[in-house]
């Protein structure tokens, strides 16, 4: 789950991490009025849930309170697009203003999960700034790493090495220990799967601050921080992907016009690539789950003919011990309850597979069966012309 | 013989008392796993299904000489109840639960790697041995005793790739899932060890997907040290780049993790890859050299 630049601010803040004084604005007002108490000489930030908004013109410092309210009537309502966001790229709606501070240096720190290792690991570097995934790549030497030991934790002779390796010294240096050891109490105590500070900067005042930050939430931990859901901006996230998590379905909008609705998320990608692979466009990926139970089905057959660039569906369920029977009354009762006239493609494997076939036979739906994986995409592409 | 399972392990169920817990139990019994005991805290002394139910896993395996553990645990107590199969000396855990919360799994996994435990999971269909043991929630019909063994990342696709390894005539030696989360136990390259040195198996398909790098890490191994054939398929060649947030992902993998990429590097490393889903079964029988097992 992401939050937004200014939510994870205010979550290092309250771990001890320096940020800058700041505002979040809803209107071009609102900038003026933020701009005006922290002195006039800002910097304004679109909040999107995605990186790379300075390049994309999210980002500038302005100099007067009129500036910013003119900076943000350009912003509010536009679309952003980033390497991060899509080609569709983001709306804003929500705007941070944040007093100018003077820059001496700037770094790279984050903590994220290693898959490779099971365990967090810290990520510093020196060439801190937009360009570092390519600095990772030309010059991995410059990119510090630390394993981090869930038995241990992390230790400040550790957190020290990486201050020293960044360059900092005395009291900077100290500083910048208790930085890190408050960044991994705070990955860790509200279940982070990504807690990113870039730019970390050293101010010509001589202060660490956390100028951008980042923090992704894991999902799988929401249930037991209760202020989590309503942190969620639901503006940067697509309205059927919304109805569909309400079903605890996972749903993403493609381009094409053959709606997808398969169970489980390897299976619904081999489906993308096949339909693709005979010529076909997909308008969506959707995973009803492993054990595609009955309601599921219907809810996401609904969400998928709520698109309307949708011309035909492709069903395809390898239920296992799901009863096929079960799933095709599931369809029917979907595809009834909305009208469904589109041409419907049902492929299924699992117990009952006859019954579930003479079920959609005799349902008096545009439906036909296909008896593979590679028969069904062909006989849907096919139905589409 | 075969690997991880046999018609000798004898299962415990953690979480039996719950729905899919029973029900599973149910259909792995049906299948033919012993399954020797329950485990549910407060719910010790009863019988279910004429299956003994303790409160602890030490319990159990004290009193029924279980060696093998299928978990049901719902995900806030699940890292718990994997911690407890390892402390209680079982050889083989399953988990079965989706959801865990990454903390809780680190400090899981690290325990567990220090135990004499293996573990499969969390988040995976699980592991059968056909025609002798099954423990898990996949289907058991459409799996055939043979000389194939199968590894996957995914859960229903690797029902699909069962189901056209048996209608070309491959039958499976075991498959296992190991699971689509983030932290999990065995990994491609355990399970590909053990394949290697099993007398039957004679030849492994392995199914991944996009993202993070293990396939290409296996893919390495495979080149390195497998002595039997190799087929594989790779999903997600067609997924739109998603949106992202942060660097850091991107810099521990270093740009790892497209589809094309792991089939470009798996090919290199002598694995016959499936250019299409449909084509799993096909591909497998190719790198056999067309004889049927």
């Amino acid at each position: 789950m992401n939050i937004h630049e200014y939510q994870a601010k205010e979550i290092l803040g309250s771990f001890g991490i320096p940020i800058p004084r700041g505002r979040v604005a809803l209107t071009s007002d609102q900038v003026e009025r933020a701009a005006k108490e922290l002195g006039g000489h800002c910097v304004v930030k679109a909040q999107i849930y995605a990186g790379g908004r300075g390049k994309a013109g999210g980002v500038k410092v302005v100099h007067h309170p009129e500036q910013a309210q003119e900076l943000g009537k350009e912003l509010f309502g536009r679309r952003l697009v980033t390497p991060q966001t899509g080609p569709e790229g983001l709306k804003v709606r929500r705007i941070l203003v944040e007093e100018a501070v003077d820059i001496a240096s700037e770094f790279y720190l984050s903590i994220t999960l290693d898959r490779s290792t099971s365990r967090y690991c810290l990520i510093a570097s020196a060439e801190g700034g937009v360009e570092i995934e390519e600095v990772a790549q030309k010059s991995p030497e410059k990119i510090h790493m630390l394993t981090i030991d869930p038995f241990t934790g992390l230790r400040p002779y550790q957190a020290r090495k990486i201050a020293l390796a960044l360059g900092l010294s005395g009291t900077l240096c100290e500083d910048c220990v208790t930085l890190i050891l408050n960044l991994y109490r705070c990955c860790l105590e509200k279940d982070c799967f990504l807690v990113e500070i870039n730019p970390l900067v050293v101010t010509r005042a001589g202060w660490l601050m956390a100028m951008d930050a980042k923090i992704n939430f894991d999902d799988n931990a929401v249930y037991r921080h209760h202020e989590y859901p309503d942190m969620l901006d639901y503006s940067q996230l697509d309205n059927l992907e919304i109805n569909a998590g309400k079903y605890d379905l996972s749903y993403i909008k493609l381009k094409g016009n053959i709606g997808c609705m398969v169970n489980g998320a390897g299976l619904a990608m081999a489906t993308l690539d096949v339909l693709k692979e005979f010529g076909g466009e997909p308008a969506n990926f959707l995973d009803v789950g492993g054990g595609a139970t009955r309601e599921k089905v219907a809810e996401a057959f609904k969400i998928i003919l709520q698109d309307e660039d949708v011309k035909g569906v492709f069903v395809n369920i390898f239920g296992g011990i799901m009863r096929c029977d079960v799933i095709a009354q599931g369809i029917i009762e979907a595809a009834c309850e909305v009208h469904c006239a589109l041409p419907i493609v049902v492929r299924m494997d699992g117990s009952k597979v006859e019954e579930g076939k003479k079920l959609l036979f005799e349902s008096g739906l545009n439906v036909q069966i296909g008896e593979n994986l590679g028969d069904g995409a062909q006989r849907i592409v096919k139905m589409l012309g | 013989m075969a690997i991880l399972l046999n018609k000798d392990s004898k299962i415990v169920v953690q979480g039996i008392t719950g729905r899919s817990g029973l029900f599973h139990t149910q259909q792995c019994r049906d299948y033919g796993s012993k399954v020797v005991a329950g485990v549910t805290p407060g719910r010790g002394g009863i019988h279910i299904e004429g299956i003994p139910v303790f409160n602890t896993v030490e319990e159990a395996v004290h009193y029924t000489g279980a060696n093998v553990s299928m978990i049901f645990v719902p995900p806030p107590a699940a890292a718990d109840a994997i911690l407890e199969a390892c402390d209680a000396g079982i050889a083989l855990a399953v988990c079965i639960t989706e959801g865990i919360p990454v903390r809780d799994m680190v400090l899981a996994r690290r325990c567990q790697e220090l135990s004499k435990t293996r573990l499969v999971g969390p988040n995976c269909p699980g592991v059968i041995t056909p025609g002798e043991c099954k423990v898990g929630i996949m289907p058991g019909y459409i799996h055939h005793p043979g000389k194939i063994g199968v590894v996957s990342r995914s859960g229903t696709l690797t029902y699909e790739a069962v189901k056209q390894l048996t209608d070309a005539g491959l039958g499976q030696s075991t498959c296992v899932g190991i699971g689509g989360d983030p932290i999990i136990g065995m990994n491609f390259i355990d399970v590909l060890q053990l394949f290697n040195d099993d007398p039957a198996t004679e030849g492994v398909f392995l199914i991944g997907e996009i993202g993070g790098g293990a396939e290409e890490e296996a893919a390495h191994w495979i080149k390195e040290h497998m002595r039997k054939p190799v087929g594989a398929f790779i999903a997600g060649r067609t997924a739109p780049q998603g949106k992202r947030m942060g660097h850091a992902g991107a810099i521990i993998t270093g740009g790892k993790g497209r589809a094309e990429d792991k089939v470009r590097v798996l090919a290199e490393c002598g694995v016959h890859v499936a250019a299409s889903p449909t084509a799993m079964g096909e591909t497998m029988l190719a790198a056999m050299g067309g004889k049927k097992k």
